[in-house]
């Protein structure tokens, strides 16, 4: 499966103007989807009709709310799809966890560092802290950082 | 009776609690099993015993300063994690790093490969009782590790790699003590192959335990010898090549029905494919610099950037977001073990106790790694 099937099965669920090409060369991705939170388990469905597997779910911390990052990728060629997603502060997100097994874990991940809640996960609890953590650590208000920022200072728009 | 004071059992099924202090989880793991008889029935893995929050010190530390956290995040491949990061600082940046150095770093990342494959072919066949071939393949570590250590001057977290280069360049007695490993290495094959592949009793120890086919490696995430041993050849080294490994000569070995056997000779070819790598990249070998001229802070200009580096393991990346200042605003490291690990929650359940030992060995997991 090749990129251009990847971008056919993301068509279906999202909208053209949120799918961004990326630069390769520049920083090692091919493709960006601006999605909303309801938008994920289907983009999820998608990458999986297109035979990627799900490399990595990160989340970052701004002060206008938190981003999760979903990266997708397939192991017959190149085709890293970045789907990212704004949410505000307290806002959960569904659970991909059904789609892909691989989300289970990260989904705990985001959830113990950042706070965000992942809906129909069925097991969300905590995954690398203690059971009885009651912090974020990779909040910027949480220990020593050197920076919180917007989003619009580090993305433009 | 005295027995009479007891509840009668009525539950089936217990719990067994495997870690986090075994000698058969390489590390701080703990698996909770739920057993009927000798089957298990549920499997959670529970980590987190060795988490440092790395990510977190990233956000405090210059772009220098985290180099050496690298390393300490897979002990076993220090210096691929090492290369990754630096690999994914310098795209940033734009840095052009000198051949040699790149060069240097191949050879070094190979010899690092090899080294962590040994460690778990020696820990492997020692899990399952035999504790010969450990004593072997430690032998051959060794010359690897005093290898690495006269050129970085470190055994284990070698931080070897700095931003547009090297820390040191490499001499002749290196060239010559790599090139009389590679040939050491390639006589010690039918040692290995005689003690070990052929071993009847290896052999049904491995055998159709524990297969990941491909389906369930790519809903698990899985990456590396995993993958490949389920027949798919993914090898970041060949997907998105970086570094020198373009120009380079190489094959990806792969299996065929994913069980802890095929597990076990791909990493055995692996080696072959890395001494082979190595040869090449010793003959071509260029002159010239190590260190391109970098400016003592790094700035990256705004934006998120991700790079991946095959490892040991599977496949390493490293998500970093840049606010342009010299410390990373947020650096998020994808490991391989992790969804290699986690992957034992479906291979687990319908398998004897006793087949855990093997196919834990078999996936080659490196607790710190998972942890970060």
């Amino acid at each position: 499966m090749s990129l251009e099937d990847l971008k056919e099965e993301l068509s279906k669920v999202v909208e053209p103007g949120d799918m961004v090409p990326r630069d390769y060369e520049k920083d090692g991705c091919l493709l960006e989807i601006k999605a909303r939170a309801e938008q994920v388990e289907a983009v999820a469905k998608a990458a999986l009709e297109a035979d990627c597997f799900l490399e990595s779910i990160a989340a970052v911390d701004f002060t206008n709310g938190p981003q999760i990052i979903y990266q997708f990728n397939s192991c017959t060629s190149i085709s890293r799809v970045l789907v990212r997603v704004q949410l505000s502060r307290g806002e959960s997100v569904v659970s991909i966890g059904s789609i892909y097994d691989a989300a289970l874990w990260y989904e705990r991940e985001v959830f113990e560092l950042f706070g965000i809640r992942f809906d129909n996960h069925p097991d969300l609890r905590r995954l690398l802290l203690p059971e009885d953590a009651d912090f974020y650590p990779l909040l910027k208000d949480y220990g020593k950082v050197h920076a919180f920022r917007s989003t619009e200072e580090i993305y433009g728009e | 009776m005295a027995n009479e004071f007891l509840e009668p059992i009525t539950e089936q099924t217990f719990y067994l609690n495997m870690g986090p202090q075994h000698p058969s989880t390489h590390g701080v793991l703990r698996l909770f099993l739920k057993l009927d008889g000798e089957y298990i029935v549920e499997a959670d893995p529970v980590i987190g015993y060795g988490h440092r929050g790395h990510e977190k010190m990233a956000e405090s530390h210059l772009y220098e300063q985290f180099l050496p956290n690298t390393s300490r995040m897979d002990y076993l491949a220090g210096l691929i994690f090492n290369h990754g990061y630096v690999a994914a600082v310098e795209k940033m940046v734009g840095i052009e790093v000198p051949p040699r150095a790149e060069y240097i770093r191949v050879i070094c990342a190979e010899l690092n490969r090899i080294s962590s494959h040994l460690l778990w072919f020696g820990t492997y066949v020692m899990d399952l009782g035999g504790f010969t071939p450990f004593l072997y393949s430690f032998d051959d570590r060794e010359n690897i590790l005093d290898i690495l250590d006269r050129v970085s001057g470190s055994r284990l977290t070698y931080s070897y790699c700095r931003f547009g280069g090297v820390s040191r360049d490499v001499d002749d007695e290196f060239i010559t003590a790599t090139h009389q490993f590679v040939e050491r290495l390639r006589s010690r094959w039918d040692d290995y192959h005689n003690l070990v592949t052929k071993n009847v009793i290896f052999i049904h120890r491995a055998k159709d335990v524990g297969v990941i086919n491909r389906e369930l490696a790519l809903r698990f995430g899985c990456t590396g010898p995993i993958l490949r041993a389920a027949g798919v050849p993914y090898d970041v080294r060949k997907a998105e090549p970086y570094s020198v490994y373009s120009e380079l000569d190489f094959e990806i070995p792969t299996g065929t029905k994913g069980d802890a056997l095929d597990r076990y000779l791909v990493r055995l070819q692996e080696m072959e494919q890395s001494l082979h790598i190595i040869e090449q990249a010793l003959e071509r070998l260029p002159d010239g610099a190590i260190k391109a001229a970098v400016p003592n802070k790094v700035r990256p200009p705004r934006g998120d950037y991700y790079f991946a580096v095959e490892s040991a393991r599977g496949a390493v990346g490293f998500y970093i977001v840049s606010d342009g200042t010299s410390y990373p605003y947020r650096l998020k490291a994808r490991v391989p073990s992790y969804g290699n690990l986690q992957v034992l929650t479906e291979v687990l359940p319908g398998t004897l106790v006793a087949d855990t030992i093997s196919i834990l060995g078999s996936i080659d997991i490196v607790v710190p790694e998972v942890d970060r």
